[in-house]
Formats: structure tokens, C-alpha cells, sequence
């Protein structure tokens, strides 16, 4: 049985600190709820991501660098509210130290400590059911980072299915790119205008009241395309839709 | 060359394209996902696959010189072609000694590569297409829009109006009736050519045999009633075995059409031989590199172990909305991105790599596991270290890293761009930005910045920060 801890970190992601806080709380509140000290790195930035993906490795390393020394000076799990920010430093900082033994070493050692959010409720605390209740028909879009890249598939689901009174709407295509993809939908806006139409006229035709997922990158450009349709159809996070529920 | 991102907007915009590529790769997709499923120990068969084509290429020389050797030995005339002009030059050598003039084709994407048409017609000789897909497409003059289904852009209708307009046949647009009036122009052709041109989807080093798959038969007419056969082939097709080959062709037709094997699998070693009643008097296999050995050695030489399935376009998000033509050259979707790039260096193809969200669906169902999102962020590194971005994005991204390492500047440049995004904003929502954020707000709306942060909430509720986790080095 893996060991449970009493103390974490909570990585929250830029995104999260400067546009959604609401989420960061969410996260707060449940692992309390669970008995669990959350501490936050007060230094920490950004991942890095958005130049990394763009090819400009020398600023993405400044970047990671900071947070590889933040995060290691640091003690326990690492959770990180974000498939994409967690596959960045989990797996994609491996690539930008391939030529750098020290800090290779580093990422790997942090990459060992960190955990997205459903994962760790799931895989490491072994929660299925927060006892939560939440009334909407809920669509779940798994992001690509999240299923492709950390391979969580089951849990954000898991997690869904303990919520009282929430009906879990599947839609068409529901695997497929939201069309975020970072700088991806400022450099090819038509492209990524697409993705997201395509993904959109799907989940409305769902029937869905809430849309949730695991990373709020999609969920702001998704949220964005919402709102510009003018449609009713609110995003959250999924930690979101667990801590408005608690008992 | 029309600007990438011209030919994706002009794509973007034809509803009828749309409507064809989103059927078309939903079929595909899903008879693919049913094949695999339906092969034991597939992901066994894929490892084990991958292995074999990414070993051969640690020593590449050595297994085309054995190749060669090999071909040689079944009677099988090897030439080497350094680039597409030479390879074709090759073809019209041949014909030329063979005194041929009419030649079949079999479908091949090394020979749309090297534009093999437009120089044997420039040298007198009939050419003509015999795959379905690759004959229309001669017919429309236009090019092959994906690896596998060359109009797979196109709907029954239009294939009617082509053939109706170029070969004065009445308008159907029945696919069987379609198919009755190509046959019957096809087989005249394949009894009266004399050359035979096909290319190879693998090279059987240790047989000395090139393997093609087809579903319509036309590529064994082409190998067998010509008198002179010409194989031209990349030097990465290799395959190690017989046993090697088996690996390839149980995922390649499921990868590819979902079908569990093709129609025909043919293994062509060699011309006739006394006492054979077919087969053609001459065979000859080009080995052609065209920029394959640039890639070699390199970050992206994995790529080289591409079989062709097409299995990433159909997944591909991207390609699913703008279709194969707006990439621009012969290979289209994720691995053209990286082939087209690879082949012909980045200058005139930065575009492509960064025309992906690498959500990773290329890689999840390449049947030899190509890691195409780590080839297309290595390409937009090598984009940048030669100088090839924009001036803007190099400014952004340098401030980016500047600020972003520094938490102190970090917390400065967001309060104060928070506050300048909330003047903007009308509750809470931004309607338009400039400069690259137009991009943006052309279909969406983009949520201002919060007055109060998740950290000045967290501060507020009397909670610190780490205690062991104060400060970074550059903190």
C-alpha cells in the first residue's frame, strides 16, 4: 500500500494564479477536506511550456531552471492542477537538459515527485467518492497532455462518477484536440478555430450544462469560443466541480 | 509557392473539402481502431516492428550494399539516384535503351516526389496512372491530397464530373459505373505498354525482392505484362527479412485502410527467368535518396522508419481540417511535417512543424510508434537556433524567459498586465487584441486577469508560503 502523505506542494500553474484562482482553492479545499497540509512555493512562475513548445529552449531552460530549484528546495508530493504543466515538467524538461547532466538529473528527481491532481486523488490516495454533490449533466474533454502524455484516462472519470447527482454526458469525438495548444492558437488561429468548432458544436449537441477537464489552458480557449457562440454552457475545473460539492 | 498559411485559410474556408476529409478519415479511423483491436498481441507486433526498421537504419550502407548485392543477384539491374532529377533521368535512360514508349504506373509516392510524369512526358513517352485514386488525379492534373487515398478530397460527384470532362464518358456518379469505364481504359493500357513503373512499400534485403501492396491489382499487371519493370524506391524501405516483412504488412494495411491485408501482396524478385511464362525481360530498382542520408544521423532519423500507413493523417486534428494540399508538397499530414522539412531543409518549410497542437494522436496510433511530437518541437528548435522567427516572437520569448525566471519581475509584469488587460476589458472578457492576440479573439474571447491572484487569496487566509520551499536560485 503506498504511504499517504500529510503534506504537499501545490504547483498551481500561471494560468491558474492570474485567471482562474477559483481553481487553486478548489484544490486547496479538497486536500484539506482529506486531512492533508497544502503548502505553496510562493516563488514559483510558470513551467516554461510556452516557449519550450515554440522552440526557443534557451529561454524555456532560464525558466525551468527556476523552477527545478524552487520545486526540489521543496519537500513532498508535487501537485499540479494541470495535465499539460505536469507532463511539461514530468516529461518535456528530460528533453530541454539532454545536454545538461545536472539538471537532467534534477528533472528527473522532480519529475518523480509530481503529480496531477486527479492522479494523486485517485493512484495515491485511493479516492474514488468525495461524497460531493454537484447537479448538472457534465461533459468531460480530456486533454491530450493529460491522456497522451501522462496517460491518466481513468481517473478524472473515476472522480466524476462518485459525484451525486451529476450525469456524465459523452460526446462525439470527446478524444480529440480541443485545438489550444498553446501558442498554437495564436500562431495558426484558423486551424485552431476549427479544432475548437469542431469540439464545441459536439459538446453542444451533448446537452451538457458544465464543462470540465483536467487543464485550464483548454478550458479558457474553450470557455473563450462559449462565449463568443453566446452559449449557456459553463466551464470548470474538475477540482471546481469536487470542492463546490463537498458535504 | 503560395504562403502556407494562404493555402490553410483557402481551405479553411471550402466547406465542400471539409466536408469530404471529415467523412472520409472518420471511416478510416475507426475501421483502423477495429483491426488493431482484432490483432493479438498487437502492441507486441508493434515494438517488435519498430526495432526492426529503426536497427536497419544504425547501419544503412551496409544493408543496401548487401541489398544490392542480392538484387543482383536475381537477375535485378540496381541504379542509384542521388536526387529526383537524377532518378528520373534514370527511367528515361532505361526507356531509351528498351526502346519503350508507353508506360503504366502503379501508385507510388516516391515518383510524385520526383515529378517522374512531367519528365517522361518531357521525354516523349505516354504515362499513364492505373490506382483508381492516382488515375483521376492525373486526370483532374492536380496531385495526391494523402499517402493512401489520393482523393480522398474529392466526393463521387466530382470524380464523375473529371471523368466526364476529360474522357468524354457520359455523367455518373455511381462508384461502380466509375470504376467499369476506368477498367476498361486501364486494361487497353496495360496491353499495349511496354514499361512497367512502380515503387516499393518494402525492400527484402536478405530475398533481394522489393514486396508492393495494392487493393486493386493494377500494381501486379504492372510488374508482369510490360516487358521492362522499373522499381524506384527510397533507401529507407528496407526490411532485414521475410520474417521482418510479415511484421510490416500485418499492421501497415491495418494501420492504413483497416483492412486486416490488402488485396494483393506481391513479392517481385527479379525478371522472368528461362521457362517462366510471365514476368517482364528487364527489371531494374532505383535506389533514390533525395535528402534521405541529411536526415540520417540526425534528430529526426526516426522518421525513416515511416512504413506509409497514413494512419497520423487520419488522426490528425490538423489535417482533418485542412486537408493535404495546404502542406504544400508530396507528404502531407504529421509525417510530412516533418519529411518535407527533413528533405528539403527548413527555409521555405518552417511553417509545417509548428502547424501542430501536438496533442500526440500521431503518435498513439503510429503502428511503429514514431515520436512525431518530439521530431516537430525538435524542428521548431532547430527553426529558431538558425534565426528563422519572426523578430516579435523572438522579443516575446526572450522577455518571457527574462521575467519569467525572475519571480519578483514576474509578479510585477502580471499585476501591472492584469491591470492594463482590465481597462480593456469589458466584464471580465477582452473582445479584441492586438498584435498575435488577434489571432485569438478572431473566434474567441479572452478572459481578463483577475484583480486578486490565487497567491493574494492564499495570503489573505493567513496561509504562508513553503517553509522549506522559499526561494529558487534566481529568486
Amino acid at each position: 500500500m503506498k504511504q499517504i502523505p500529510s503534506k504537499v506542494q501545490l504547483f498551481h500553474t500561471c494560468i491558474v494564479n492570474e485567471v482562474y484562482p477559483d481553481v487553486g482553492l478548489s484544490v486547496v479545499s479538497i486536500l484539506e477536506h482529506l486531512g492533508i497540509e497544502v503548502e505553496v512555493p510562493l516563488e514559483q512562475t510558470c513551467c516554461g511550456q510556452p516557449a519550450f513548445n515554440a522552440g526557443f529552449h534557451v529561454d524555456a531552460r532560464k525558466v525551468a531552471r527556476h523552477t527545478i530549484d524552487l520545486l526540489l528546495s521543496t519537500e513532498g508530493p508535487i501537485i499540479i492542477p494541470s495535465g499539460s504543466c505536469c507532463d511539461m515538467i514530468s516529461h518535456q524538461y528530460h528533453l530541454l537538459f539532454e545536454g545538461d547532466k545536472e539538471y537532467l538529473d534534477k528533472s528527473h528527481e522532480l519529475s518523480e515527485r509530481c503529480y496531477e491532481f486527479s492522479r494523486f486523488l485517485v493512484d495515491v490516495m485511493g479516492i474514488t467518492n468525495l461524497g460531493s454533490r454537484f447537479k448538472t449533466k457534465a461533459a468531460y474533454h480530456p486533454s491530450c497532455h493529460l491522456m497522451r502524455g501522462l496517460g491518466i484516462k481513468t481517473q478524472p472519470k473515476t472522480l466524476l462518477a462518485g459525484v451525486q447527482d451529476l450525469e456524465y454526458v459523452p460526446f462525439k469525438d470527446q478524444e480529440e484536440c480541443c485545438g489550444f495548444g498553446g501558442m498554437f492558437s495564436v500562431k495558426n488561429p484558423g486551424i485552431s478555430t476549427g479544432m475548437m468548432e469542431n469540439k464545441l458544436k459536439n459538446i453542444e449537441a451533448s446537452g451538457a450544462e458544465t464543462l470540465t477537464s483536467c487543464d485550464m489552458g483548454c478550458l479558457m480557449h474553450l470557455e473563450g469560443g462559449l462565449q463568443r457562440h453566446g452559449s449557456k454552457i459553463k466551464v470548470k475545473h474538475l477540482a471546481q466541480i469536487l470542492a463546490e460539492g463537498l458535504p | 509557392m503560395s504562403h502556407f498559411l494562404d493555402r490553410v485559410e483557402t481551405a479553411l474556408r471550402d466547406d465542400h473539402l471539409q466536408g469530404a476529409l471529415h467523412s472520409a478519415t472518420e471511416r478510416l479511423w475507426s475501421r483502423r481502431s477495429a483491426a488493431l483491436d482484432g490483432l493479438e498481441n498487437s502492441d507486441t507486433i508493434r515494438d517488435m516492428a519498430r526495432r526492426s526498421k529503426l536497427g536497419l537504419l544504425r547501419d544503412l550502407a551496409g544493408n543496401l550494399e548487401t541489398f544490392e548485392k542480392n538484387l543482383i543477384r536475381n537477375g535485378i539491374k540496381v541504379h542509384w539516384a542521388q536526387n529526383g532529377k537524377e532518378a528520373n533521368r534514370i527511367v528515361v535512360e532505361i526507356a531509351r535503351k528498351s526502346g519503350c514508349k508507353r508506360a503504366v504506373k502503379s501508385k507510388s509516392m516516391v515518383t510524385e516526389e520526383t515529378h517522374l510524369n512531367h519528365d517522361l512526358l518531357e521525354a516523349g513517352l505516354d504515362v499513364l496512372e492505373t490506382d483508381l485514386g492516382e488515375y483521376i488525379v492525373q486526370l483532374a492534373e492536380t496531385t495526391p491530397s494523402h499517402i493512401i487515398l489520393p482523393i480522398i478530397h474529392m466526393t463521387r460527384q466530382d470524380i464523375g464530373k473529371i471523368m466526364h470532362n476529360r474522357i468524354s464518358v457520359p455523367y455518373t456518379d455511381s462508384p461502380e459505373e466509375l470504376a467499369k469505364i476506368a477498367r476498361v481504359k486501364l486494361r487497353e493500357a496495360f496491353l499495349s505498354a511496354d514499361l512497367g513503373i512502380t515503387g516499393a512499400n518494402f525492400g527484402v534485403i536478405d530475398s533481394g525482392a522489393i514486396c508492393l501492396v495494392s487493393n486493386e491489382g493494377n500494381a501486379r499487371l504492372v510488374t508482369t505484362l510490360p516487358r521492362v519493370h522499373v522499381a524506384i524506391m527510397g533507401i529507407e524501405k528496407l526490411v532485414p527479412s521475410l520474417a521482418d516483412l510479415d511484421l510490416m504488412i500485418k499492421i501497415l494495411a491495418r494501420s492504413a485502410t483497416g483492412q486486416k491485408i490488402t488485396t494483393y501482396t506481391s513479392l517481385v524478385s527479379g525478371p522472368r527467368r528461362p521457362g517462366e511464362l510471365d514476368g517482364p525481360e528487364e527489371m531494374h530498382v532505383v535506389l533514390l535518396d533525395n535528402g534521405r542520408t541529411n536526415i540520417l544521423g540526425g534528430d529526426l532519423a526516426e522518421i525513416l522508419g515511416c512504413i506509409r500507413c497514413g494512419a497520423c493523417l487520419n488522426a490528425c486534428p490538423v489535417y482533418k481540417n485542412i486537408g493535404g494540399h495546404a502542406y504544400g508538397d508530396t507528404y502531407p499530414g504529421p509525417i510530412g511535417a516533418i519529411v518535407t522539412p527533413g528533405l528539403r531543409g527548413l527555409e521555405n518549410w518552417k511553417e509545417l512543424p509548428d502547424a501542430s497542437s501536438l496533442c500526440g494522436a500521431c503518435r498513439e496510433v503510429c503502428p511503429v510508434r514514431l515520436d512525431i511530437p518530439r521530431m516537430l518541437l525538435k524542428l521548431r528548435q532547430t527553426g529558431v537556433e538558425e534565426g528563422r522567427s519572426p523578430f516579435t516572437l523572438k522579443f516575446i520569448m526572450k522577455g518571457f524567459g527574462m521575467v519569467v525566471s525572475r519571480p519578483w519581475l514576474y509578479r510585477l509584469s502580471a499585476r501591472w498586465g492584469g491591470r492594463l488587460a482590465r481597462v480593456v476589458a469589458k466584464a471580465g472578457w477582452i473582445h479584441k487584441l492586438p498584435g498575435l492576440g488577434g489571432g485569438w479573439t478572431r473566434s474567441r474571447e479572452m478572459r481578463a486577469p483577475v484583480a486578486k491572484s490565487f497567491q493574494d487569496l492564499w495570503k489573505e487566509r493567513g496561509s504562508t508560503g513553503s517553509p522549506t520551499g522559499g526561494r529558487g536560485k534566481n529568486g
